[in-house]
Order: structure tokens, then C-alpha cells, then sequence
């Protein structure tokens, strides 16, 4: 109950102040929020595209962390919830491409242009895509829980490579990459003001808690629909 | 002997008892070599129809050899694991080696067929494909040496994973490809390079990315594979 009105309200405070604040080139009071050269009014979807980003990558180390718990109990529960981490994953994956390919419209002119973020984000649709698409090539439950696990332990220690690695190096229009004029680095580092931070901080505490909760339905969801099928 | 215990040398030895085996049944069928061989063949030969006299990009040319080296190690590398399945094998070698033999044993003969059609492919595209120049020897050698170990790593562990799933050969280039696109774009970046004339240090990031590809490959999927081979 608890968690549930602070999400409220955290997620209430997040949409009204991150789109209804103004923005002005010298800020001065408290709520004014400062003109980012290049990204303008374009950049208040800082408050929404990142945190599902980051919902996915989490998602992802969540699903790898119960696969790890899988493997060493064989416990099925933890397959379930392994599962029920990366169909969420998923989700907040295709949420943040998409909303990153229309920002990406109106800022650089097209929806897709193999930016090296766009191209991290591609591979993780295409780890969650493997990852199902092994899942449902599996009869056998046991085996299926296996598998999987195995797969998403190879994959979490090859995305590192993507996520976190490339987009730096490599030269490219999305914010914080290398070469951009202001320098290479997470965007909050050197182009957030302070009131944008503590907005942009309380949207991903809003929605790390929003997928605390998912996550948990999911998976009382999923338990009870086992113990179903076990009864028969 | 329990599995995992074993002395180094012991496992040594088992590793290349693994190895030897595959290498001859190998040599008794041919089937793997003579698959992958023609399938080299036929997709040199099908860029060379649709390219017809019209010459493409030296960019486009280097991207595709790997396009060419990669759907050649999917039609081919999966065969050590699902051979085993299909004889019925499986069970008597789970008896009869540790899983960490069993792995090495066939990481190391899908490394030494891996690098022999790599070495051909490459050959067979530098005669044929008109345009493909290197212009830096070291980057490339550097580079096909690195990216068929890399090759080899990556698919060694999904070809376990996928012998034991239901659908066998469609699944496997689905689960390869987001495992191997570091790999991949580093190859083919590095080619791009060599293509160009670059030095050989110009190529040090991406020599590096690939040699701690391999590593993290390596050791995580040696870690897994015990999981993944016994039920």
C-alpha cells in the first residue's frame, strides 16, 4: 500500500513538473528549467525515455541474476521469475526504442539512423526476441528453464560490450556520445542543472518501483497459474 | 575420476581424446568440411552473379566477406553438438568424459575447422571478387586469426544450447547473431581498416575488444557448459 501511493505520487510529481515546468535560456527561480543548446523542449524527454532505458538494462541483470539462482537451485521458481524480469525487459525495451525513434524524428531529422545507442538498444531487442523465441523451441519445463538461463548468463556478458562500452567510443549523435562538443559521459554529469536532476533521479526511483511492483504481479500471476497446472 | 576434479594433465589428455575423436569421424564422413566448403562456394559465387561487372564499394566488399564468413560457420558449427544427439551418443559421452573435455575438446576442433574455412573463404574471395584489396597484410592476418577464435568461442556454446532444444537449425543463427555482433562489428571494422591502409596500431582498440571478447567467452561459457550438458 505503501509503495503503491509513493509511486503515485512520485510519478504524478514526475510527469507534471517534467513536462509543465518552464523552460527559459538564464533560469532564476527554482522552477525554471535551463535551455539545453541543440535539444531545446525536445530535451524534457530525459524524464521518460531514459528510465525505461534503464528499466531494460536492469530488467535484463535481473533476469541473468535469477538465471544464476536457477542453475545453482534448480528451483523452478526461479525460472519464473527469471522469465517474468525479461518479458518486462522487454517491454520497457520496445517502449524506449520507440519513444527514442520519434524523439530522434524531430532532433536529427530521421526515425532510425544506426546511432551506436540505436544499435545497443537493437541488440538488446534482439537478445529478448532469442531469448523468447528459445523458450517457446523447449517442451520439457526443466530443460526450458535451463537453457534459457544459460543463454541469458552468455548474453548479459556480451551486452556489456553494447550498453556500457560502445556508445562511448564510437563516434555518434546521441547525447554523451564521443565527439559530441560538451564531451563523453552520462548527459547528467555536465548538462543537467540541479532542479532538472532531482526531477529526472525521482523519475527513475518512480520507475525502478514501478517495476518492483510489475515484477512481483508477474509473478504471483505466473506461481499460481504453476500451481494450477500442477493440480491439474 | 569425478567430474571437475581432475588434474590438469589428466584433463589435457581427455580434452584431446575429444577432440581426435570428432576429428575422425570427421574424416570418415567428410560432412561438415564439404558442407561448409560448398556453402563458401555457392555464396562467393551468388555475390558474384548479382554483382555482375558492376563493382561495388571497397566499404561494402569488406563488410561482406564476414556477412559470407559468419552464415558459413551458422550452417556449419552446430554439427559437433547436434551429431551427438542425432547417433544417440550424448549419454555415453556424458559417461565417458568431464563436461570440461567435452567442451574444450569440441571448442578446439570447431576452432581448427573454423580457421581452415576462414583461410579458404578469404582465399577464394581475394581471387574472385574484384576489388576487395588490403592494403595492410598485419591487420587482416591479425584479424582473421582473432575473429575465427572469436567465432569458434561464440558458437561452440550456443551449438550446445541449441542441440538440446527442439528446433535445431533455424534457432541457431537467431541466438548467434546478438551474441557475436560485438565480434562482428569489430571484424569488420578492423578489415575496414586494413582495407585502407591504416597501421597496424590504428587497429588496437578493436584488437583489443576482440581479445577480451574472447576471453569473457570463453570462461563464462567453460563455467555454463556443465549445466547446459547435464540434465
Amino acid at each position: 500500500m505503501v509503495l503503491k501511493i509513493t509511486l503515485g505520487v512520485l510519478l504524478t510529481a514526475v510527469i507534471v513538473f517534467g513536462i509543465g515546468l518552464p523552460m527559459s535560456p538564464h533560469p532564476q527561480a527554482w522552477y525554471e528549467l535551463p535551455v539545453i543548446p541543440g535539444l531545446e523542449e525536445k530535451a524534457r524527454i530525459i524524464f521518460f525515455h531514459v528510465p525505461t532505458a534503464w528499466l531494460s538494462v536492469i530488467a535484463f541483470l535481473t533476469s541473468m541474476f535469477y538465471a544464476i539462482r536457477y542453475l545453482r537451485s534448480r528451483d523452478l521458481r526461479n525460472d519464473i521469475r527469471s522469465s517474468a524480469a525479461a518479458g518486462l525487459g522487454l517491454m520497457f525495451c520496445i517502449l524506449a526504442t520507440l519513444t527514442g525513434a520519434v524523439w530522434a524524428k524531430f532532433n536529427w531529422g530521421s526515425y532510425w539512423n544506426w546511432d551506436p545507442r540505436e544499435t545497443s538498444i537493437f541488440v538488446l531487442l534482439l537478445i529478448y526476441g532469442a531469448y523468447f523465441s528459445l523458450r517457446s523451441a523447449v517442451e520439457v519445463q526443466e530443460k526450458r528453464a535451463t537453457l534459457s538461463s544459460a543463454y541469458s548468463i552468455i548474453a548479459a556478458v556480451t551486452v556489456p560490450f553494447f550498453i556500457f562500452i560502445m556508445p562511448r567510443i564510437m563516434p555518434g549523435l546521441h547525447p554523451g556520445s564521443k565527439g559530441d562538443p560538451e564531451g563523453a559521459g552520462p548527459v547528467i554529469d555536465f548538462k543537467m542543472s540541479p532542479n532538472m536532476r532531482v526531477i529526472f533521479f525521482a523519475s527513475l526511483i518512480a520507475f525502478t518501483l514501478l517495476f518492483q511492483w510489475m515484477f512481483s504481479l508477474r509473478v504471483r500471476a505466473a506461481e499460481i497459474e504453476a500451481h494450477n497446472q500442477q493440480r491439474g | 575420476m569425478p567430474p571437475g576434479k581432475a588434474p590438469a594433465g589428466a584433463l589435457l589428455r581427455s580434452v584431446r581424446t575429444v577432440f581426435l575423436k570428432d576429428w575422425r569421424s570427421e574424416l570418415r564422413t567428410r560432412y561438415a568440411v564439404s558442407a561448409l566448403l560448398m556453402f563458401v562456394v555457392t555464396t562467393i559465387a551468388i555475390i558474384l552473379f548479382s554483382l555482375g561487372s558492376e563493382g561495388a564499394s571497397s566499404d561494402a566488399l569488406d563488410g561482406m566477406l564476414w556477412v559470407v564468413i559468419f552464415f558459413a560457420a551458422m550452417s556449419g558449427l552446430s554439427r559437433t553438438f547436434v551429431m551427438e544427439e542425432e547417433r544417440g551418443t550424448t549419454l555415453t559421452l556424458q559417461l565417458a568424459a568431464p563436461p570440461a573435455a567435452v567442451f574444450f575438446g569440441k571448442l578446439l576442433f570447431n576452432l581448427v575447422l573454423v580457421t581452415g574455412i576462414n583461410a579458404v573463404t578469404v582465399l577464394l574471395y581475394a581471387l574472385f571478387i574484384n576489388g576487395f584489396v588490403i592494403r595492410t597484410v598485419s591487420i587482416f592476418a591479425v584479424t582473421v586469426a582473432l575473429g575465427s577464435i572469436a567465432l569458434a568461442a561464440a558458437s561452440t556454446i550456443i551449438a550446445a544450447i541449441i542441440a538440446r532444444a527442439n528446433t535445431r537449425g533455424t534457432l541457431y543463427p537467431v541466438l548467434s547473431f546478438p551474441i557475436m555482433l560485438p565480434l562482428l562489428l569489430s571484424v569488420i571494422e578492423a578489415t575496414r581498416k586494413a582495407s585502407e591502409g591504416a597501421f597496424f596500431a590504428e587497429a588496437g582498440g578493436e584488437f583489443q575488444l576482440l581479445i577480451s571478447y574472447i576471453v569473457v567467452v570463453v570462461v563464462s561459457s567453460s563455467m555454463l557448459f556443465e549445466y547446459i550438458w547435464k540434465d
